[in-house]
């Protein structure tokens, strides 16, 4: 039997940067085929070569044994891994967006329009207003934008880069619902990850590419997630570092106490230790995100104080936090982390030029090299060199650079907010590392993530957030998947 | 590396004008004639200088015209009207451009309004200041000698002191831009500023240090031009700002921020006076010198986009 998609001898190269050679792919019908490999790998290059978005330097595909164009072709559809939405417009307009229903063939019929996303949504089971401005959105809520629109298309092969990066367990249940619902005789889903162990559960087998190389495609029912690994670094990985012990007398550097915002957060109060990493965990909305710009300053608040060791403050933008020295790393790279016409020298540099990377007003370009260089190095950011422009970087590298960012300027309190999004199993075995040995130097480490496993193997003590409320605190010891669930999802609003 | 580019994209675009003026006639190449195009170059090169900044980071100001005349009148006012010794008066010049760069900074990074709307608002308001404070005459610096040798003076022979302020102005410029953490903070808050402030820099404090650079540069603008006038003419700078902008877009430096550096801007900045020059040597009316400088621009500016959509993917 023909397969329903294939991809052969493609190559593909940058200035500087052979991103894809001599690369292989196969998707067969009704398949779901995970591609996974490292940060760079050449992964999304890959899926932008399949619908036309590049151009490769060489090789051919194939959609159901004939010839594709893919500039051409309706039959691809795909999710990038960085999002492609206007974020003026609504849910619906962006869904169908270029596709509008007309009225007299030059109105666009908002109530059609609406109507027909209302059912889509319906249909893919997503709870989203098709009103709602994209950009009041989180970036979750976003993603499903991203998702419908997609599913919106009919169209026969569906790729999903990183589909996952930005979503809970939860919502990974309802996304892995949806796959399976559209794969079927006539088509299949090419899905990227870097959550391992979402592959089990989703595909039916798994590529491995490395360095922009195929290595191999094993049935997913016969690997091991050891074996893939190997296939993608190319070593045997230790995955054991586990956090060291925080003393229970240290003092408190952060306080919060009777906390409220107008939008979402009420009357939250608790502490972080010296040397300790706290994890908050919490469904889509349930205010971590908020917690984190709130404390920082990036948002007003309402009510409530916050003490910085042992001192009341009032944070009033996340300058003044610097300056306290609360750093805060967002989740949405693209909007608040990058600055993607920079270089990877300057985003790394940004936060601590004022503190550590200057003399007197002005900037000591060797230390800037230097620490961007060692950075490059110990979080393997796969780049030409230090002076590349961050949009040139491949999405799990980027988020390298801007967790760089806040490595290199040196903060007594650190709060990272899904740190690990899109970095691939080797990097953030390093991050991990990274955080584990500031903790161990005294420092103190929010730790905001959607991925339980990160947090029951990294945080001394989480706290769980639902409908902007704190509800509950459990011991490392007492923490497990079960439990952090049941208390997300408990509450009016959970 | 392809800001690099771009600003040989300027520099060969000034080699290639200046070759076809030499060509067209000898007059254009004389040492005379290539000081007098340095010596116009200073006014819209000193606004440009400064204006760079401001455009680095996102932002426009339209207010350096008339601030400029503006400047000049207080300047005036200092030397002529209160005849404080004319370095005093130069310096409180440079700062009362300070002050209405301050005035632009507070109202964009502060208050949150649009860079566009604030500056007009400012170009209106110094407009109107100049006339008022001058009562609408010209103040003539006749009894300041020293004044005027600050632009027509000669320190090296045969060589105008105006334009040894603009080399000197363009040095400080490069450095603070390049070197200094203002300048670095310039290019963060115009690639993104959220970013920028989540990444713990003082955006509003940094844009007004911006907004007020650009002033000073201003400041300056006004006396070299009282100077080389011999009077300060509060009637005149409006249009000036369009002309400074267009240096520096010229120049490479990218209206949506984030891009751009001194050397683009000053090359932007002569090649609008060796056209101006050399379509007058040529005896092209005025009208027609504007329609070729529009027609520059355009080209220069396109050419900037097309490399920008081809390194886009
Ligand atoms: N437009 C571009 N210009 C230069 N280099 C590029 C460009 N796009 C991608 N690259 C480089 O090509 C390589 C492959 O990138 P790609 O985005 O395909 O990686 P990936 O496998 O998707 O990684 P990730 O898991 O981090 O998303 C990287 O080294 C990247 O820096
Ligand atoms: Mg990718």
């Amino acid at each position: 039997m023909t397969s329903l998609l294939e991809a052969d001898g493609v190559s593909k190269g940058f200035p500087g940067v052979q991103a894809l050679s001599d690369m292989h792919l196969e998707l067969r019908h009704n398949e779901v085929l995970a591609l996974v490999g490292e940060n760079g790998a050449g992964k999304s290059t890959l899926m932008k070569l399949l619908t036309g978005a590049l151009a490769p330097d060489a090789g051919h595909f194939r959609l159901d044994g004939e010839a594709l164009d893919p500039h051409r072709s309706r039959d691809i559809s795909i999710i990038h891994q960085e999002f492609n939405l206007m974020p003026d417009l609504t849910v619906a307009q962006n869904v169908y967006i270029g596709r509008e229903p007309r009225t007299l063939g030059m109105f666009v019929n908002e109530r059609r329009l609406n109507e027909r996303t209302g059912q889509l949504l319906d249909r893919l089971g997503l709870p989203l207003d098709p009103r709602a401005l994209v950009k009041d959105l989180t970036v979750a809520r976003q993603q499903m934008v991203e998702i419908a629109k997609a599913l919106s298309h009919d169209a026969r092969v569906l790729i999903m880069d990183e589909p996952t990066a930005a979503l809970n367990d939860a919502e990974v249940e309802v996304l892995h619902g949806l796959i399976r619902r559209f794969t079927g005789p006539d088509s299949g889903v090419i899905y990227i990850s870097h959550r391992m162990e979402e592959l089990k559960r989703v595909s039916d087998r798994i590529t491995v590419i490395r360095d922009g190389r195929f290595v191999g495609t094993v049935a997913t029912a016969e690997a091991e997630l050891p074996q893939i690994i190997s296939m993608m670094v190319g070593r045997e990985l230790n995955t054991g570092a586990t956090p060291v012990n925080v003393r229970e007398d240290r003092p408190p550097v952060l306080r919060i106490d009777h906390l409220s915002t107008k939008s979402l957060l009420r009357d939250i109060s608790f502490e972080v230790r010296e040397g300790e990493i706290l994890g908050v965990a919490g469904l889509m909305g349930a205010g971590r995100t908020e917690l984190a710009r709130a404390i920082v300053g990036a948002d007003p608040v309402s009510a409530g104080t916050i003490s910085v060791r042992g001192r009341t403050v009032r944070i009033k933008n996340p300058a003044r936090a610097a300056a306290l020295r609360i750093g805060y790393l967002s989740e949405d790279r693209k909007q608040f982390g990058l600055l993607l016409d920079q270089s990877v020298a300057a985003n790394i540099a940004i936060s601590a030029l004022g503190q550590k990377l200057s003399r007197a007003g002005f900037v000591d370009d060797t230390k800037v090299r230097i620490t961007a260089e060692d950075a490059v190095r110990t979080l393997k950011i796969k780049t030409p060199g230090v002076r590349q422009e961050a949009r040139y970087l491949s999405g799990g590298n980027q988020q390298k650079v801007v967790v760089a960012r806040w490595l290199a300027k040196e903060c007594d309190l650190l709060i990272v907010d899904e740190p690990t999004r899109g970095i691939d199993v080797g990097a953030k075995e390093e991050i991990y590392q990274l955080l584990n040995d500031l903790a161990a130097q005294g420092r103190s480490i929010v730790m905001i993530s959607s991925e339980l496993p990160e947090i029951l193997r990294m945080a001394h003590r989480v706290l769980v957030m639902s409908g902007g409320r704190l509800r509950g605190e459990l011991s490392a010891a007492e923490a497990t998947q079960e439990r952090i669930m049941h208390l997300a999802t408990s509450g009016a609003t959970g | 590396m392809i800001a690099r580019l771009q600003q040989l994209w300027a520099f060969a675009g000034l080699i290639v004008i200046s070759i076809a003026f030499v060509i067209a006639t000898p007059m254009f190449g004389t040492y005379g004639n290539i000081v007098n195009i340095l010596f116009s170059t200073v006014v819209i090169g000193l606004l440009a200088l400064g204006t760079t900044f401001v455009i680095v980071t996102g932002g426009i100001d339209l207010s350096i015209g008339t601030g400029m005349a503006l400047c000049a009148v207080m300047s005036g006012t200092f030397v002529v009207t209160w005849g404080l010794p004319w370095p005093v008066g130069v310096l409180l010049a440079v700062l009362f451009g300070g002050l209405i760069g301050l005035i632009n900074g507070f109202s964009t990074a502060r208050l949150g309004l649009p860079p566009f709307i604030a500056t007009l608002a400012t170009m209106l308001v110094a407009q109107g200041l100049a006339l008022v404070v001058s009562e609408s005459t010209p103040i003539y610096f006749n009894d300041a000698p020293g004044y005027l040798l600050l632009s027509t003076g000669t320190i090296i022979p045969e060589f105008p002191n105006a334009v040894l302020v603009l080399i000197a102005a363009t040095a400080v410029a490069a450095v603070l831009l390049r070197k200094s953490v203002l300048g670095r903070y310039a290019f963060a808050m115009g690639s993104n500023e959220e970013a920028t402030a989540l990444s713990g820099i003082d955006v509003t404090r940094w844009k007004i240090a911006v907004y007020t650079l650009a002033g000073l540069f201003t400041g300056l603008a006004g006396v070299m031009i009282s100077a080389r006038l011999g009077s300060a003419q509060p009637a005149t700078g409006a249009g000036y700002e369009l002309q400074a902008i267009a240096a520096v877009v010229i120049g490479g430096t990218s209206l949506s921020g984030g891009k751009g550096s001194i050397v683009g801007t000053v090359i932007g900045a002569l090649i609008i006076s060796v056209l101006n020059n050399g379509l007058q040597l040529l005896s092209i009316p005025q009208e027609w010198q504007n329609v070729i400088l529009g027609i520059v621009i355009l080209i220069a500016v396109y050419a900037d986009m097309a490399r920008r959509r081809t390194a886009v993917l």
